[in-house]
């Protein structure tokens, strides 16, 4: 379940000794969209600080991440499946929307990259 | 005494006049026999050959080279470079590939270059078909579409080395061997400013041979293709409709690689190179 993989991002975010490093100038607030469900992350020196899932009034975030629920499912898959296995790939395919101010995304890609992707180990582990 | 254990490859710097510019060119090859000239990936350079020419089956039978473009890897930029944009065109890249071939006395090699350089052996076969023995495109479409804003890839708020690498890390299969995934992005890590962007020009305008496939003789110089399954940016559907569009070209679609297959699992990929190697040396 997506909702599950959100929940899980934090601790697996914040336990990632080399990923909070690479993100140590990282502060941003961005929207993570999955379909009907969307959640405000917001990223403190790159750790992950809190995620609020929607409804949301008002949001305020810097850039946004929209795809299906069944796009971040194949994309969490342990092995994803050509198309499904890299942002750029949804991007290009057009199953992943990014919107807003995208520097800071662009700057620090590869944190994002990696970050998203976390939850396919998670998942591997416990056998999804 | 011990001896070193260097590898095969030797490499050396040639000087090199192309289109009237002085340029000087970093040279590296192994083995000896057929000559199977190398170009790599835009915003690279030679060293994604590394695991060929380790390999001692290969060079036991094909004499490998590979060169750095100009402005690329261990090759200069020309003299003046400071006040020039870098913009590669497709007929600075087919010079330059003949400027090598001729200032190494190279006879009818076999020519295979990846992504853009996959799109350069098109235009090779257009323009100097009988030069070649066979012509091999990895990762080879007529036209690319860019699907990202190429500005990111060279501006000052955007470090160049951490978003080319990025760019590029998902074009690699997933199931890549790390050490050699991670070797793959850090040499996009170590391009010059603006490089790869440059490169891309001729990628996603420049090089565009949509129109002229028809011409494509792959009689006088067989063409083979190659893709891997993992890439979006020269996807097997973009490779299948180019063969679908030059008669005898041979495509074969690979499991398990992506868009640099000879840098990012080159153990897997010369399953797949050694078939079409020895079906161009039986022919001759």
């Amino acid at each position: 379940m997506p909702q599950a993989i959100t929940a899980l991002l934090p601790d697996l975010a914040n336990a990632d000794g080399a990923l909070v490093r690479r993100g140590r100038f990282l502060e941003v607030t961005f929207l993570l969209e999955l379909g009907d469900s969307a959640y405000l992350i917001k990223i403190h020196r790159g750790r992950i600080e809190a995620i609020e899932p929607g409804p949301h009034v008002e949001p305020r975030y810097t850039f946004a991440l929209r795809a299906s629920a069944a796009a971040w499912a194949r994309f969490w898959q342990a092995v994803p499946p050509p198309g499904a296995h890299d942002l750029m790939a949804m991007l290009k395919s057009g199953e992943l929307r990014l919107q807003g101010d995208l520097q800071p995304f662009m700057a620090n890609l590869r944190y994002f990259k990696e970050l998203l992707a976390l939850p396919r180990a998670a998942g591997a582990q416990q056998g999804r | 005494m011990a001896f070193p254990q260097f590898e095969a490859a030797v490499g050396r710097y040639l000087p090199l006049e192309v289109d009237g510019r002085r340029y000087r060119l970093y040279v590296e090859e192994a083995g000896s026999g057929i000559p199977l000239l190398c170009l790599h990936t835009a915003g690279s350079d030679g060293r994604q050959f590394r695991g060929l020419m380790n390999d001692k089956a290969l060079t036991s039978q094909f004499r490998v080279i590979a060169f750095d473009l100009p402005w690329h890897g261990k090759s200069s930029p020309p003299s003046g470079w400071q006040e020039i944009e870098y913009r590669l065109t497709s007929r600075a890249y087919v010079d330059t590939v003949m400027a090598v071939i001729d200032a190494l006395g190279l006879e009818r090699p076999v020519c295979m270059g990846c992504s853009i350089g996959g799109r350069i052996v098109l235009h090779l076969a257009l323009a100097h078909a009988r030069r070649f023995r066979a012509l091999i495109g990895l990762e080879s479409a007529a036209h690319a579409e860019p699907y990202y804003d190429l500005d990111w890839l060279h501006r000052p708020d955007v470090h160049g080395g951490e978003v080319c690498g990025a760019i590029i890390s998902g074009l690699i299969a997933p199931t890549a061997p790390p050490s050699e995934r991670w070797e793959t992005i850090w040499h996009y890590m170590q391009g010059g400013p603006g490089v790869f962007k440059g490169d891309l020009h001729f990628y996603t305008q420049d090089g565009d041979v949509r129109g002229r496939l028809s011409a494509l003789d792959t009689k006088t110089c067989p063409l083979y293709l190659l893709t891997g399954e993992y890439d979006y940016s020269c996807s097997p559907a973009d490779s299948r409709e180019l063969a679908a569009r030059i008669k005898g070209a041979k495509l074969t679609v690979m499991e398990h690689l992506g868009h640099f297959p000879m840098s990012e699992d080159p153990a897997r990929f010369l399953t797949y190179l050694r078939p079409v190697l020895e079906e161009i040396r039986a022919t001759g």
